[in-house]
């Protein structure tokens, strides 16, 4: 145990000279908040980010002198409505190094792309028999939906096992591959652990028997750099609340011939080219998929805020990141009876963990107390929960603001909550 | 701001530390498991009932938070006893006070009223009336029943 790092003061956050935590910070507002008479430290980002001023003030001017309907009117406002949403398209293909803008698909979130796929590709490809391999560190997002199409189709779903550290185990992955496996849907990071996949590996294991890859980034896309072209994924989707962006907007990612050879998702306006009572025309693709008006000012919030990344670099987020993980990680393994759940080599900012005899909604509870939010629950994650013998976790989950006080709050919160129940 | 003390007391420390009537209960003839999805928290509740409609014997087992654990330890020791019509009307005061709608019915509960302060902390009502709604079930759905309090 080190005594060193009792306190991490401003000197020794050894924050790089590109990267200032606390003037990030002054870009969001409710950071300046307090909760309970103490300074909000938020430490919930895999369930949501908070939003930096930039994001609002995008949706506000939407609001406020562009509001219209995109792609049908003719007058100015719709063109320029239209030109926004559109060009929140090409950001984020940009951002994930996606071919072409017309591949990415705005859903409400990674829910929703995920289903997309299984209700739209999946139900035009998987026959009997066929097989849908998962991982045992799935969301729930990742899990149902691909039951719910086992179930239509009469395919099978297998399960990747993890070992102790939350790791999969790429052995029993190859083993499960075979002829009947049509599709991998995996967790680029996993919510609940932190655990990063080796989704590369995983989309080159796939492609060599054939089957397509579906790569949840849900919790991946705030946290690093992410190459599509170079990836080769089928399919990626990430939800924009978790990256600083709006609830309600994300998207789909999904290679450009498998989503022109896709049935439509919902029917209605803007995803047919013409309609008659014997015949409808589908739109080209992505609008195919954009049955409705879709969430206009979340695509430019979502736009917003994927720019805010960029100008401070997603590199220097990841390091940053990495350097209060690393913080936070020493400091809880310093409470006594406390166990680290997810102890992968290489992990994301989430640090989950129980405390010996105490629920994890107790140690949530009187951390509040103290202004210091986490989630404790089992992360819609129950499958990985009895893997690990637990019913539930308390996870403090890292994004760009987070700094090395906020560990040391967390660590002294920890201690507060064994004298309550000591 | 709510002090925690409010609502961990000592009485609800000790007994989610050592639950009473912590045991399955080989003559139960009502019988029924109360499940929070949101949290995980999870117990069945048994009940030995006579026919002129006493509780002769209760009993719970399962995991949960610290609320959860004290109030159905301390539910079982109440409701011991007592009729089932008496133990309905129990937990329609006990509902009543952690849920703030009438802090004044507190005096009718005994050591439940230790369970108060829980109406300052509105997500955790449902960990405080879990083992109380599994109660309710048992008494109502007999042999076998479950409920879910989400």
């Amino acid at each position: 145990m080190t005594t060193v790092a009792n306190t991490a003061s401003r000197q020794q956050s050894f924050a790089p000279a590109d990267f200032d935590v606390y003037k990030i910070r002054a870009d969001f507002p409710i950071l300046a908040r307090t909760v309970n008479g103490k300074p909000l430290v938020y430490l919930d980002n895999a369930a949501t980010t908070q939003k930096p001023q930039a994001v609002i003030d995008a949706m506000i001017r939407y609001y406020t002198s562009e509001n219209s309907n995109i792609h049908r009117g003719v007058h100015t406002l719709s063109e320029q409505a239209t030109e926004s949403y559109e060009q929140g398209r090409v950001t984020v293909q940009r951002f994930l190094n996606a071919a072409e803008a017309r591949e990415i698909v705005f859903v409400r979130g990674a829910t929703e792309g995920i289903n997309l796929v299984a209700q739209t590709w999946g139900r035009a490809n998987i026959r009997h028999g066929d097989e849908i391999v998962i991982s045992a560190m799935e969301h729930h997002s990742n899990i149902v939906p691909w039951q719910i199409l086992c179930e239509q189709q009469g395919a099978n779903l297998r399960v990747v096992p993890v070992n102790d550290s939350g790791e999969l185990i790429f052995e029993e992955f190859e083993k499960l591959l075979s002829v009947k496996t049509r599709l991998v849907a995996m967790a680029h990071v996993s919510n609940a652990l932190g655990t990063v996949n080796p989704v590369r590996r995983i989309v080159e294991a796939a492609h060599r028997v054939n089957a397509r890859v579906l790569i949840d980034g849900a919790q991946a896309a705030p946290h690093m750099k992410i190459d599509l072209r170079a990836l080769d994924c089928d399919f990626y989707v990430f939800s924009g609340h978790k990256v600083y962006a709006p609830t309600g907007i994300g998207i789909l990612y999904g290679k450009a011939e498998l989503l022109e050879a896709m049935p439509p998702y919902q029917g209605g306006g803007d995803m047919i080219s013409s309609v008659t009572f014997e015949k409808t025309l589908y739109n080209r693709v992505p609008h195919k998929f954009e049955a409705g008006t879709p969430h206009v000012s979340g695509a430019i919030g979502l736009g917003a805020a994927l720019d805010y990344v960029n100008r401070i670099g997603i590199e220097r987020i990841a390091r940053h990141e990495k350097q209060v993980l690393a913080y936070g990680t020493r400091r809880l393994q310093e409470i006594p009876g406390l166990r680290l759940i997810g102890t992968a080599q290489e992990k994301e900012g989430i640090l989950s963990f129980v405390l010996e005899n105490i629920h994890p909604h107790d140690i949530g509870t009187v951390l509040d107390q103290e202004g210091i939010a986490i989630r404790t629950g089992h992360h819609c994650a129950q499958p990985l929960m009895d893997r690990f013998g637990v019913p539930a976790t308390a996870r403090a989950s890292l994004a760009l603001y987070n700094t090395m006080e906020e560990m040391d709050a967390l660590a002294n919160g920890l201690q507060k909550v064994r004298e309550v129940f000591a | 701001m709510a002090e925690l003390r409010d609502l961990y007391q000592d009485i609800i420390l000790e007994h989610s530390k050592r639950p009473r009537n912590y045991r399955a209960l080989e003559a139960a003839n009502h019988k029924a498991e109360g499940f929070n999805p949101l949290c995980g928290d999870h117990f069945t509740v048994y009940l030995d009932v006579a026919e002129n409609g006493e509780i002769r014997d209760v009993s719970f087992q399962g995991s949960g938070c610290a609320i959860s654990k004290a109030s159905a330890s301390m539910m079982t020791q109440a409701v011991k006893g007592k009729r089932t019509e008496e133990a309905q009307k129990l937990f329609e005061k006990f509902h009543h006070v952690v849920t703030g709608k009438n802090g004044s019915e507190a005096e009718d509960l005994g050591k439940l009223a230790a369970f108060a302060g829980v109406s300052e902390y509105p997500v955790r009502v449902k960990c405080a009336t879990l083992a109380w709604h599994a109660l309710r079930a048992a008494l109502e759905g007999g042999k076998q029943a479950a409920v879910s309090t989400e």
